[in-house]
């Protein structure tokens, strides 16, 4: 029962990030092929949104075994 | 590894050998030593560790050893990983990222080297996947960019640009410094080294099953080859998908250590 709710943890806090690294990344590759003169830029900066978003999922991972 | 092996041979009691998943992480010391009660036991990780660093000193001496205008091989190879990373450093950095440059790739390839000895054969097993080394790493990274925002900016400066940043109406300052203060210091270098190592343990795991499965199942009953052969099938892209999480997380350590470090050198706006 507690390796079951350990997984949860994880299973849970990876939803919010999950959504949230598929807007991120769709839009970056919209924006990339709408102006690809600009993809470095875009593709630095979405390496750093996706360093942010994923930390949440992060957390959980750790949680998931601190529990 | 060796428990997990011996329990699949005999008898597959997988509930024993799940609850102790640190039998595949956790190695006995092969030499004692302690030094002012600190335990400095060498083992199997440390050894590989040791390896690898020698491995990517080896290959770097002798790529710069007699430098020349028409670069060979394994000089193009040295110069093109040093090109990549200084690009990194003067792309988010700016100009003052040169300084940087011998940092970041000495991040760059510490982590490639540490991360790549997961699909070498014989080690199989990234360093990186004991919490030490990534808490290590992003120690360093967080004195440098805390030391550069003193630096750079004056001890009083930065902590007060950290805590209260300008252009935020003043009420909200109660729920933003707190935020702010917690972000910068503690989840930044704690995140860094997280992400690194929950990826290496992961992909270690994933290894790890993929080979055993193709190990246990290949020679067994026909209904249980058909399971090895897929394993033995699916190894090759497990492999290349590894490689590419060990190129992607050795460039997210190093452009996120630049992002800190560019936001001492230059206060966000």
């Amino acid at each position: 029962m507690e390796n079951l709710g350990n997984g949860l943890v994880f299973g849970l806090a990876t939803l919010g990030p999950g959504i949230g690294l598929g807007i991120l990344i769709g839009k970056a590759i919209e924006s990339m092929a709408r102006q690809p003169e600009a993809a470095g830029q875009v593709r630095t900066t979405m390496f750093i949104g996706i360093a942010v978003v994923e930390a949440l999922a992060l957390l959980g991972f750790v949680l998931a075994f601190a529990i | 590894m060796t428990l997990l092996l011996a329990a699949a041979e005999w008898g597959g009691e997988f509930d024993g050998v799940l609850d102790d998943i640190n039998a595949l992480f956790d190695f006995p010391a092969i030499w004692h030593l302690e030094l002012f009660g600190i335990d400095l036991s060498i083992n199997r990780t440390i050894l590989i560790a040791w390896f690898m660093t020698l491995v990517c000193a080896t290959i770097f001496v002798m790529a710069f050893r007699r430098p020349s205008v028409v670069p060979s091989k394994l000089q193009s190879i040295g110069e093109l990983t040093i090109d990549f990373v200084r690009q990194i450093a003067v792309d988010i950095i700016g100009p003052k990222g040169l300084k940087f440059v011998p940092l970041l790739t000495t991040f760059f390839l510490f982590v490639f080297f540490m991360n790549i000895a997961k699909i070498t054969p014989f080690l199989m097993l990234p360093p990186t996947s004991r919490i030490a080394f990534p808490l290590f790493l992003a120690g360093i990274a967080w004195f440098v960019y805390v030391g550069v925002g003193i630096k750079e900016q004056g001890l009083v400066h930065y902590f007060k640009e950290l805590a209260f940043p300008p252009g935020v109406p003043k009420a909200l300052y109660v729920i933003l410094t707190p935020i702010e203060l917690v972000s910068n210091l503690v989840l930044r270098p704690f995140t860094l080294a997280i992400r690194l190592f929950a990826n290496m343990v992961a992909g270690h795991i994933l290894v790890v099953i993929t080979l055993v499965t193709a190990h246990v199942f290949l020679p067994s009953l026909p209904a249980g080859t058909a399971l090895g052969v897929f394993a033995v099938i699916i190894s090759p892209l497990v492999f290349g998908f590894e490689l590419l999480i060990i190129g992607l997380q050795a460039y997210i350590f190093t452009m996120l250590t630049a992002v800190y470090i560019s936001s001492s050198v230059e206060p966000a706006h």
